[in-house]
C-alpha cells in the first residue's frame, strides 16, 4: 500500500525541528531512520500530518567513549554502531546484539536511538540497553533532559518521552571490573523479530557473580529485568543444575507473556526459561575469559 | 498542504534527474513510475521481502522505505546499473552460470544486495552469505543455487 498524504519537512537544527514539531504536536512524527515507521505509513496502520525529517541536522551520527559510557548519538546507523571498534571491544553485547537486528539494507538506515523510541517490545536494542543501563537525552524548548532506561519503557511502543521532545542520543552505560555478556534469541529468521531472547550482564568480584543483569524481550509489553533471577544466581561462583532448574523456575514464575500467531503465551515462557538457563553460563563463562 | 510537489534531482546508474514528487512517494516508486526503471521491485512495500533493495550512497537500502525527497541530492545504483555495455557484471554472471534464478523476482534486490555484501566482506563464509540472505526472500529455488552463485561472485571478485 502507499502511505496517506503528509507535509515533509526537513529541518537543519534540532531548534529548527522543535519548532516545527511544536506548531503541531498531535499529528507531527519525527522521522530518523524510518525502517519501522515507513512500514507503518506504508500499511496505513499509521497517517501524520507532518513528519519532520532528523537526517538533514548535522552532527548527530556520533559514537564515542566517554567517562564510563557509550554515547550514541540519534543518526548514528545499526550497522555502523554494530562494526564500531570501541563498541566491538568494550560493549561486545551490543553488537552481538545488533547483528539480530533486521538485515543489512535496513540496519544501514535504522538507528540505534530510532528503536528505542519505537519501543517495540520484541526489539533487540532496548534490552540491551536496560541491561548494561544508561540515559537518553531529550531536547524540547525547555532545555535538555535525561531519561534513565528504567524510567524510559512505559508500555507497547510507548516510551515517556513527551510530545515536545527530540532524543538526541542515548549513553550505554559500561560495566566496570571483569564483567561478561550473553545474547540469546529465538526467532523464526534471521533478523526477524524475536519470539523470545535474553540479555545477560554480570560481572565478576572474587570468583562470584556480582551485579548480574538479567532482562528478556518479547515477553511483555516492554523489556523486563528479572529481579528474581538477579537475586537468585548474585553471589555463586558455581552454576550447578540445581540452581539452575530453580532459574527455570523463577522465569517461569515471574513471565506472564502474550500468545499470538507466532507462539503461544506457554511456548515463550517455556523458551525464555530456556533461553536464561542457557545464557547465564555463557555469561559467566564470558567474564571468565575475560580475567 | 499536503499534497506539495517536491523538486528533487536524483543521479540514478550514473544519469542525473531532475522529478517533483510528492512527499509521500517512496523511493522506489519514484525509480519504477517516474524514470522507469522498472527493474527494481516492490513485493511487500514494508521492508520484509528484499526485492526494492538498492545502493543509495554506496550502502543498500530498501528503496519502498524511504521517501523520494530523503534521497534528493544522493547517487543510486539500480539492477539497470550492473551491466557494462550489455556486459553481465561479475555478481550477475556468476547468478547465470550457477542457476542462482527461477522466476527473477527477487533476483534485482538479491544482486544489491550482493554488492554491498561482497563490498564489506570480500571472502564471506556460507554461514555469512546465509545470513545476509535472510533479508531477501525467494519463494521459487530454494536459495541453495543463491548461496553456491554468491560464493562464485565472491570467488570471481578476488
Amino acid at each position: 500500500m502507499k502511505p496517506a498524504p503528509f507535509a515533509y519537512h526537513a529541518p537543519t537544527t534540532i531548534d529548527e525541528a522543535l519548532a516545527i514539531l511544536g506548531q503541531d504536536l498531535d499529528g507531527s512524527r519525527l522521522l530518523a531512520g524510518g525502517q519501522s515507521l515507513a512500514p507503518m505509513l506504508n500499511l496505513r496502520l499509521a497517517s501524520f500530518d507532518n513528519l519532520i525529517d532528523l537526517n538533514c541536522i548535522a552532527g548527530l551520527d556520533h559514537i564515542r567513549i566517554e567517562s564510563g559510557g557509550i554515547v550514541i548519538g540519534a543518526l548514528a546507523r545499526q550497522y555502523d554502531v554494530a562494526h564500531n571498534d570501541d563498541v566491538r571491544s568494550r560493549l561486545p553485547v551490543l553488537s552481538t546484539a545488533l547483528g539480530h537486528v533486521a538485515h543489512t539494507a535496513i540496519s544501514n538506515r535504522g538507528t540505534v536511538v530510532g528503536s528505542l523510541c519505537h519501543a517495540d517490545p520484541a526489539a533487540e536494542i532496548p534490552a540491551v540497553w536496560l541491561a548494561v543501563g544508561g540515559k537518553l537525552s531529550a531536547q524540547s524548548p525547555a532545555g535538555i533532559r535525561t531519561v534513565r532506561a528504567e524510567s524510559f519503557f512505559d508500555s507497547n511502543f510507548t516510551t515517556t518521552l513527551k510530545p515536545d521532545e527530540v532524543a538526541t542520543e542515548v549513553r550505554f552505560d559500561l560495566a566496570t571490573g571483569t564483567t561478561g555478556w550473553s545474547f540469546e534469541e529465538i526467532a523464526r529468521r534471521h533478523g526477524d523479530f524475536a519470539l523470545a531472547g535474553v540479555v545477560i550482564q554480570l560481572s565478576l568480584d572474587g570468583g562470584s557473580i556480582s551485579d548480574p543483569r538479567i532482562v528478556v524481550f518479547g515477553v511483555g509489553a516492554t523489556p523486563v529485568r528479572l529481579a528474581g533471577v538477579e537475586t537468585r544466581i548474585a553471589g555463586t561462583s558455581k552454576l550447578d543444575d540445581g540452581l539452575l532448574d530453580q532459574v527455570v523456575a523463577d522465569v517461569t514464575a515471574e513471565l506472564n507473556p502474550p500468545g499470538d500467531i507466532h507462539a503461544t503465551t506457554e511456548y515463550r515462557r517455556h523458551i525464555a526459561g530456556v533461553l536464561v538457563r542457557r545464557g547465564i553460563p555463557r555469561a559467566l563463562e564470558d567474564a571468565q575469559s575475560r580475567v | 498542504m499536503a499534497t506539495t510537489k517536491h523538486a528533487i534531482s536524483l543521479t540514478v546508474n550514473g544519469e542525473h534527474s531532475e522529478v517533483r514528487v510528492e512527499a509521500r512517494r517512496t523511493l522506489a516508486d519514484v525509480i519504477r513510475e517516474e524514470l522507469g526503471l522498472t527493474g527494481t521491485k516492490l513485493g511487500c512495500e514494508h521492508g520484509v521481502c528484499g526485492a526494492c533493495t538498492v545502493i543509495v550512497d554506496g550502502r543498500s537500502a530498501r528503496s519502498c522505505l524511504m521517501f523520494a525527497v530523503q534521497a534528493n541530492g544522493s547517487e543510486i545504483t539500480t539492477v539497470e546499473g550492473l551491466d557494462v555495455d550489455g556486459k553481465l557484471d561479475f555478481v550477475q554472471q556468476a547468478f547465470t552460470e550457477n542457476h542462482g534464478l527461477q522466476c527473477g523476482f527477487c533476483t534485482p534486490g538479491i544482486l544489491m544486495s550482493v554488492h554491498s555484501f561482497l563490498k564489506n566482506n570480500p571472502n564471506p563464509t556460507e554461514e555469512e552469505i546465509r545470513i545476509e540472505l535472510s533479508g531477501n526472500i525467494c519463494r521459487c529455488t530454494g536459495y541453495q543455487n543463491i548461496v553456491a552463485s554468491i560464493a562464485a561472485a565472491a570467488a570471481a571478485s578476488r
